[in-house]
């Protein structure tokens, strides 16, 4: 086989050993019901969970407790099918946390509690402002 | 009153920068496919005039907007959205490309500038060009149009000119009056308010700007039948995008970690990726060019790498502007709505340049001698594979959000989430490939400039190998001293040691051959011997950082969470050192900002006036020994930043203080920043994470004491002594009326560093007894004046207290991170060097005619 035929070959290989391997190492964005069903079948890979804070009539968040250590806490979160669960985070509250539209959190169930690992904001979009400033 | 016609100007030259480029893409056509001269001379003049006028109107479109903003006209949304009255000049000049429609607009400014360029220096090849270049343009101008075409109802573009009451229709204050102005704006993110946010965007647009160039020239030469004269022109430009590009993203790198709170400079975010991929198939594209150049190889493969990088360009502009991200990136930018019109952006040039490539194909020269394996051909183009091999592992995962789309349009649903361990997950890949890219740009250089028989090649690296083993050895042996004894755990690490120390090793080895001969060409040598610093810099600073904060007292976190969770933050009392990682690190205390001096001031050194940007100094305010304000002055402060000076005191007794500052804006928040401090050998990064609030901390019950002037006394453990009480006749600025009495004490209190004075005031007033407490922050007391005895010249003294104020904290050292930032200037400026190789080389035959 002519040389470059090889190379490209096993370019090829490589370029299939990556999708394979992302494939493998992608998460999936879950509700709060198949999470825990993922965990107790013993997969303990880590998920993303979609979904918003919880809040009161006013609209305000409620449910957001500072561990006693201070420097982690904990929310209840309301996923994309409606299930509440509480969050345990392990560090301090992200900035503008609470002014977040969307809440995305990544990690699993351990027992009963959900653990993020990581927690991904959306700040809501300055067009959906309905207040202006005077 | 609403300035209405600042804002109708701005919009007629968007209209105008849009038909000149259609007027100019289309005469250049005409002047591209012309059979005779005099018309080809006629449609070129043509399109040059409709150019130069849409780079006019560009140029109007900026001074409209730029005077919209800088006039504060808060009724523009624009100006509301993303500026203020109190923001200083120069992030006015940001203010500019914050928006999605500004910073298309920098974009079409930056091609204006290039098009004139390439217009005034290029004969042969203007029109056709030149024709590919004002049809982008003429894309560009209709995104930021914000017109409404009319019967089908569709929306094309998103103005910057837009009237805020037209964007928030149902806001009650323009319901109730269509004419209101609010009288200040939204301000800035108070993360973008540093100088990085002035000069990332420009660069990195420039950068943007600069890929379009190649890929016009090669189009062009597509197009013309004109098929290897296109790579002499585009060489030196493609060399530009490569440095500029790379530079832009450089500058994010540096700005995330000089302001961000991460603690580090890459974060693998998907708007991060979709320029970093790119930017590899541009410096993939490079090389093979350079390969035509001097073999008249890879021509197939240079001229779909350069479509490829513009493609992609268009690509990431999607990603990021579309929404599509949405939930997988914190960078989630705003969904202007203009995800179709973006779709049509791309697909309309991928479809002609796919289409063109495959109708022109067969006409490509191409050799067919076998490639052997010693050549420098071969040895480029494996490096060019690894480094699209590298793009396409970036591409992959970060386009799983798009995967998930087009699953959803074709009924299906695909629930894939990119890796949770982003940073992990990437390094793991990019890592092995940077090794590769090491190793080859090492080896490579010598089959490129040495003689290809293998026993001369093996004589030639003989002396730059074994130097090479030497240096690893020893810097292995300064790892495992120094930093880590687990070093031999990681064979991954050793990989990248060696193929960094490798690739300078051999490439300085050429450099100083091609000093002595001619050091014009030592642009890639150069370039190389920064990859090569930039991995070790890299290595160092990321894989040997040690988090000084670590968080080893055993305090108890939620019963219910894993122990295996890292605590990477540490709670500081003030005034209370912990010892962590080889450091004393201590809490001093909350500082504030004076806006005219450099300097940083403690709280208890100044009392508040009415105006929160106004304080007065209680006593001489000092800083490392000057004396910045004397006692009684007033000045500015910047109310909005609070520092928190902390103390590090190495276990060698370099003491280093850091001051990260945390940003209250009214609108957006709380908002940390770091403080580095710079050592040759390594950075210092501490940011707080939290802070306690005033508010949240209860005081004490009041305790009461009776004591005498000069008498001493405790509170909340500090020995107090009552120093004196006088009369005073008027309270923060306010004069007293003859009837009333106030009587202010002036206390002492010993703090572990300094004394404080507490002066609180007992006033009566009208027949009624009023206190005014006094409060030192930093000790957690709070003392009132309650009443006074003077049968026995006595005073009762009320102590209240409450905890001490705090942070929680995390510090970072990050050794030998000065070898990334030095092996990017010189990558820079082995860039530089190759352009003007180039530049001059193109010039030459362009005098000489052969364009």
């Amino acid at each position: 086989m002519k040389k470059t035929h090889i190379v490209l070959l096993v370019v090829i290989a490589a370029a299939i050993a990556i999708l394979i391997s992302t494939a493998g190492d992608a998460s999936t964005y879950v509700g709060f019901g198949e999470a825990y069903q993922m965990a107790t079948a013993g997969n303990t890979k880590d998920i993303h969970v979609v979904g918003e804070l919880k809040k009161d009539k006013a609209g305000k968040v409620i449910g957001i407790e500072p561990g006693r250590d201070l420097v982690s806490f904990s929310f209840i979160m309301i996923d994309d099918k409606g299930k509440e669960q509480q969050v345990f985070y392990n560090q301090p509250m992200p900035q503008d946390f609470t002014k977040s539209e969307k809440v995305v959190v990544i990690g699993g169930y351990n027992g009963n509690v959900f653990e993020a690992k990581k927690i991904l904001l959306k700040c809501p979009s300055k067009y959906q402002e309905q207040k202006v400033n005077v | 009153m609403v300035h209405y016609f600042v804002g109708d100007l701005g919009h007629f030259f968007v209209i105008t920068s849009f038909v000149t480029a259609l007027v100019s893409a289309f005469a250049y056509f005409k002047a591209t496919t012309s059979k005779s001269l005099d018309r080809q001379l006629f449609w070129k003049q043509n399109g040059a005039a409709g150019f130069y006028i849409h780079a006019v109107s560009v140029v109007g479109i900026c001074i409209t907007l730029f005077s919209i903003i800088a006039n504060h006209y808060f009724e523009y949304h624009y100006a509301y959205s993303y500026s203020d009255t109190k923001l200083p000049g120069y992030y006015l000049i940001s203010t500019f490309w914050n928006g999605q429609e500004g910073s298309f607009l920098l974009w079409m400014f930056w091609h204006a500038i290039l098009g004139i360029i390439l217009i005034l220096t290029n004969k042969f090849w203007e029109s056709s060009v030149m024709t590919v270049f004002s049809l982008v343009q003429a894309f560009l101008a209709s995104m930021i149009m914000g017109v409404v075409l009319p019967v089908i109802e569709v929306k094309i573009g998103s103005s910057p000119f837009i009237l805020l009451r037209d964007v928030m229709q149902n806001a009650t204050a323009f319901k109730m009056d269509p004419e209101f102005i609010p009288r200040d704006g939204n301000g800035l993110n108070p993360l973008l308010q540093n100088y990085w946010m002035v000069i990332h965007p420009p660069t990195l647009f420039l950068g943007f700007a600069t890929t379009l160039v190649p890929f016009s020239f090669c189009i062009a030469g597509l197009w013309l039948r004109k098929y290897t004269d296109w790579v002499r022109p585009a060489l030196p430009w493609a060399l530009f995008g490569g440095a500029v590009l790379g530079l832009g993203i450089l500058m994010g790198g540096y700005w995330a970690y000089e302001t961000l709170n991460f603690g580090g400079y890459w974060n693998w975010d998907p708007v991060e990726n979709a320029v970093y991929v790119p930017w590899l198939v541009l410096v993939a594209a490079i090389h093979t060019m350079i390969t035509y150049k001097s073999s008249e190889t890879a021509l197939k493969v240079s001229i779909i790498l350069v479509i490829t990088v513009f493609i992609l360009i268009l690509y990431s502009t999607f990603l990021t502007r579309s929404g599509i991200l949405g939930d997988s990136s914190v960078h989630s930018f705003t969904d202007l709505g203009l995800s179709g019109q973006l779709l049509v952006y791309l697909g309309f040039f991928s479809l002609v340049a796919f289409v063109l490539c495959v109708v022109r194909w067969s006409e490509i020269p191409s050799t067919e001698k076998e490639v052997s394996a010693y050549s420098r051909e071969f040895w480029v183009f494996v490096g060019v594979l690894v480094l699209s091999l590298m793009g396409f592992q970036v591409l992959l995962p970060t386009s799983i959000p798009v995967w998930n789309k087009i699953v959803s349009l074709f009924g299906g649903s695909s629930n894939l989430a990119p890796p949770p361990d982003q940073i992990g997950f990437y390094t793991k890949f990019q890592l092995g490939f940077a090794v590769g890219v090491a190793m080859l740009s090492g080896v490579g250089q010598y089959f490129w400039w040495k003689k290809a028989d293998p026993k001369e090649l093996w004589k030639e690296l003989q002396f730059p190998f074994l130097l090479t083993v030497l240096l690893f050895l020893v810097i292995v042996q300064f790892i495992f001293f120094q930093y880590s004894s687990e070093i031999f755990k990681r064979p991954g690490f050793l990989f990248i040691l060696f193929s960094g120390i490798l690739t300078i090793c051999l490439n300085a080895k050429i450099l100083l051959s091609l000093l002595k001969s001619s050091p014009g060409l030592s642009g890639g040598s150069v370039a190389h011997i920064g990859i090569g610093m930039m991995l070790l810099g890299i290595l160092f600073s990321s894989g040997f950082s040690k988090v000084v904060s670590l968080n080893n007292t055993g305090l108890i976190y939620s019963r219910e969470a894993s122990d295996e969770f890292n605590r990477e933050n540490l709670l500081l009392f003030l005034n209370e050192p912990r010892t962590m990682a080889g450091y004393r690190i201590e809490y001093k205390g909350e500082r504030l900002e004076p806006r005219d001096k450099s300097g940083y001031i403690n709280q208890n050194d100044v009392e508040f006036t009415d105006d929160p940007f106004l304080v007065v100094a209680k006593r001489d305010v000092l800083y490392h020994g000057d004396t910045l304000y004397h006692a009684g002055d007033t000045f500015e402060i910047m109310n909005e930043n609070r520092y928190y000076e902390v103390e590090l005191t190495s276990s060698k007794g370099k003491n280093h203080t850091l001051y990260p500052r945390i940003q209250d804006n009214p609108t957006m928040g709380m908002a940390a920043s770091p403080d580095i401090k710079r050592d040759l050998s390594r950075d210092l990064y501490a940011h707080v994470i939290l802070r306690s609030e005033a508010e949240d901390s209860q005081w004490s019950e009041m305790e009461e004491v009776k004591v005498a002037a000069k008498e001493q006394f405790f509170a909340n453990d500090y020995v107090c002594s009552l120093e004196n009480v006088q009369r005073i006749d008027r309270i923060g600025g306010t004069l007293l009326d003859s009837a009333d009495i106030a009587v202010q004490a002036s206390i002492r209190i010993m703090g572990e560093y300094q004394e404080y004075i507490a002066d609180p005031i007992f006033i009566i007033r009208n027949r009624m007894i009023g206190r005014i407490p006094a409060e030192v922050r930093d000790l957690g007391v709070q003392l009132t004046l309650n009443n006074i005895h003077p049968e026995t010249s006595q005073f009762t003294v009320g102590i209240k207290t409450r905890q001490k104020d705090y942070i929680v904290l995390k510090a970072l050292e990050k050794p030998w991170i000065n070898v990334l930032w030095v092996g990017t200037v010189l990558l820079l400026t082995g860039f530089t060097i190759a352009i003007t190789r180039r530049y001059k080389e193109f010039k030459k035959m362009k005098e000489k005619g052969l364009e």
